[in-house]
């Protein structure tokens, strides 16, 4: 207990570094994620043929293979061929598509649990599609997401851990870099494991207040 | 109150869903101001007839007509769907918008009527159909009456030539239907043109102009509730309200 | 490839065996048991499988055990398991109505007999969908072996990458060795699935 006090102390400026790299990629990540998992979402349950499977295809891809895969392909896979990214930004593009295809189908499943009679209705008061999706089924589906959105983000989070690996300068890297000087291993990755763990209920904490506010009175959702 | 001025014709109608043929060549008009009245046993394509009309569901074959346009070739069919009002069994009122804003998103988002001049017409609607003071409520803290009510009052706000209802009371506990159905009695009585799927006889009987009797994709008979009731020349429709006779009694 | 394989294999089955009771823990037990394993799926649901990881090969060594870098991944993914497999398993027998409860207990069904008779059989298949679903996610898991210096697929690339230089190629063979595994874990599990169906029930149609 001592020990680990001792290292907060010792190194609390290193430690906040690495949370708010942490926290700027899953926050980056997760934002340029929506906007490719609302195009992939929509693009899978309304596109025609080839956006379907455009859209199917890069998401089973995306979702088939291990993150830490996806960003060696990018900070490995890419120099040879001429390109050449930093670790952060590697890492922020591996995340921000790795999340958008996890995403979409969170959005997905959303937007097909919302009865077929929203769709119909719409249409027949002689919306077009396009107005029914943005008017109608939207504004609920991303309601109704936001639990499993939550759940994504936290995934984010704890995966961002991950950089470390390319050399991104996170939280995990940092615990690397001080462990590696005072050779307290275990106690270093507790203090860690007890920031993430603060964080994470932090950020649920917060997410369900917005679920709560942005509910919509006497619909109870079947989850 | 008929001046005989036909505000839709349905000819030959076909709809086949997979090898299964639903509709088989229907035909009628409707003339301005009429109530029609759909009967028949269920899985007779009677709501998929209603669907076709505003090609929610694409017919196969057969024409329509919205007064002098074709709506089946029609390039904007969501204008026309503007025009004709459809009020569904299970309601379709948008769940995330209050009972207001279900009744207004016609007229600000596809109408483009300002938002001001929007919530006083649909507050009109929803008067006319006794839910002002449930106007703030979302759908789901309304009954099952109220919120069909809701989607009778957003249909009429488009201000449409004729109202599509496909059984509209189907969903609801039997002590709500009768404030649906006195809503649609007064819509009938005010000259609305309304073609009606129902299984409320009582309704068919006193307030439509013409009972149209339907089975297997087929138009059996159609005449005035009177004729029908008194006097079924089909065999078929004789059964038919012999059993309804039957079930709920006279 | 076979190592992949084994870590998957190893921590699947760890988690399952040690989610079931878990799962019956949180449905049946008294609040004790209940908020010790809502602390215990919380934490462990909250920390970084790498975290975890790393606090388990450094951690155990501390009081006198110590074991490999392979046996410490398998036992980190699969605590991380367990408390992700307990959450599927008790969503799905919550979500088998209690009127399914209360029909076996008026048919003089005993608790015992009502869950295994009743409850069971929907359950699993309930906890099925999700459950292929935390299959890929810890296959996938498994590369973060690669940080404790375990050979698996990841690092065999990585190996082989040293000797001929083509990080693309090689790591994109990789990705599609993961991305073939998952298809094949999807389409059986899926199939077990389909076979399982009871017809009739959750039958949705979707207009698009």
């Amino acid at each position: 207990m001592e020990r680990m006090w001792k290292i907060v102390v010792e190194n609390w400026p290193k430690l906040l570094e690495g949370l708010g790299v942490t926290l700027e990629m899953t926050m980056i990540a997760v934002v340029i994620g929506f906007v490719i998992g609302v195009i992939l979402a929509i693009a899978r349950v309304y596109g025609n043929k080839l956006f379907y499977g455009i859209s199917t295809a890069v998401i089973e891809v995306i979702r088939g293979t291990p993150l830490l895969v996806q960003l060696f392909i990018l900070y490995y896979g890419l120099p040879p061929l001429g390109v050449n990214l930093s670790p952060f930004m590697a890492a922020i593009i591996g995340f921000a598509i790795n999340s958008g295809c996890y995403q979409a189908e969170y959005l997905r499943g959303s937007i097909q649990s919302i009865a077929d009679n929203q769709m119909k209705a719409a249409r027949s008061l002689g919306m077009t599609k396009r107005q029914a999706i943005l008017q109608v089924i939207m504004p609920q589906a991303l309601r109704r997401v936001i639990p499993a959105w939550t759940n994504e983000f936290i995934y984010l989070l704890k995966y961002t851990s991950l950089a470390y690996i390319v050399g991104a300068p996170e939280l995990m890297a940092q615990a690397k870099f001080i462990a590696s000087r005072n050779f307290q291993f275990f106690e270093v990755y507790l203090v860690v494991a007890i920031i993430y763990l603060v964080v994470v209920l932090f950020f649920t904490k917060l997410f369900s207040m917005l679920e709560k506010k942005v509910e919509i009175p006497g619909l109870e959702w079947v989850r | 109150m008929s001046e005989n001025r036909v505000v839709l014709r349905v000819e030959n109608l076909k709809k086949s869903f997979g090898d299964k043929e639903v509709l088989k060549g229907v035909s009628f008009d409707m003339n301005e101001g009429e109530t029609k009245v759909i009967i028949g046993p269920s899985g007779t394509g009677k709501s998929t007839l209603l669907s076709c009309i505003n090609m929610l569901v694409t017919p196969d074959e057969g024409k329509i007509w919205l007064e002098e346009e074709e709506v089946t070739s029609a390039k904007n069919i969501n204008r026309i769907r503007q025009e004709i009002g459809f009020v569904f069994q299970d309601f379709g009122l948008f769940n995330h918008l209050t009972a207001l804003r279900n009744v207004m998103v016609g007229l600000t988002k596809v109408k483009k009527v300002e938002k001001e001049k929007a919530r006083e017409l649909a507050m009109k609607e929803l008067k006319r159909v006794g839910l002002e003071r449930e106007a703030k409520m979302y759908p789901a803290q309304l009954s099952g009456g109220q919120k069909q009510r809701v989607g009778i009052a957003r249909a009429l706000a488009m201000q449409p030539k004729i109202i599509l209802f496909d059984e509209p009371t189907s969903a609801l506990d039997p002590e709500l239907i009768g404030e649906v159905l006195s809503v649609m009695k007064n819509l009938a009585e005010s000259g609305m043109t309304m073609l009606v799927v129902t299984h409320e006889m009582g309704f068919a009987r006193t307030v439509s102009d013409e009972i149209i009797f339907m089975e297997h994709g087929h138009i059996v008979e159609q005449s005035a509730p009177e004729e029908m009731f008194k006097n079924p020349k089909n065999p078929r429709t004789k059964e038919f309200l012999f059993k309804l006779n039957e079930l709920y009694g006279e | 490839m076979w190592v992949t394989l084994q870590i998957t294999f190893l921590t699947l089955g760890l988690g399952l065996v040690l989610a079931l009771p878990i799962s019956f823990g949180q449905v049946y037990g008294n609040k004790w048991i209940k908020a010790f394993i809502a602390g215990y799926e919380k934490v462990l649901r909250s920390i970084p499988e790498l975290v975890i990881l790393f606090l388990i090969f450094y951690g155990f060594p501390r009081i006198g055990v110590r074991f490999s870098p392979f046996v410490a991944v398998v036992l980190g993914l699969g605590f991380r398991s367990s408390a992700y497999q307990s959450q599927i398993f008790r969503g799905a027998i919550n979500s088998v109505s209690s009127a399914q409860m209360r029909a076996a207990r008026s048919l003089g069904m005993t608790n015992l007999k009502g869950f295994i008779n009743v409850v069971l059989p929907q359950a699993v298949r309930i906890a099925l969908p999700p459950w292929t679903n935390e299959f890929t996610i810890v296959l996938k898991d498994s590369s973060l072996a690669y940080a404790l210096g375990v050979t698996e697929l990841l690092r065999q690339g990585g190996y082989i990458i040293a000797t001929k230089y083509e990080p693309m190629l090689i790591y994109l063979t990789v990705a599609a060795m993961y991305f073939i595994v998952t298809l094949i874990i999807n389409r059986g599990l899926g199939s077990v699935e389909k076979r399982l169906a009871i017809p009739g029930f959750d039958v949705k149609e979707t207009v698009r």
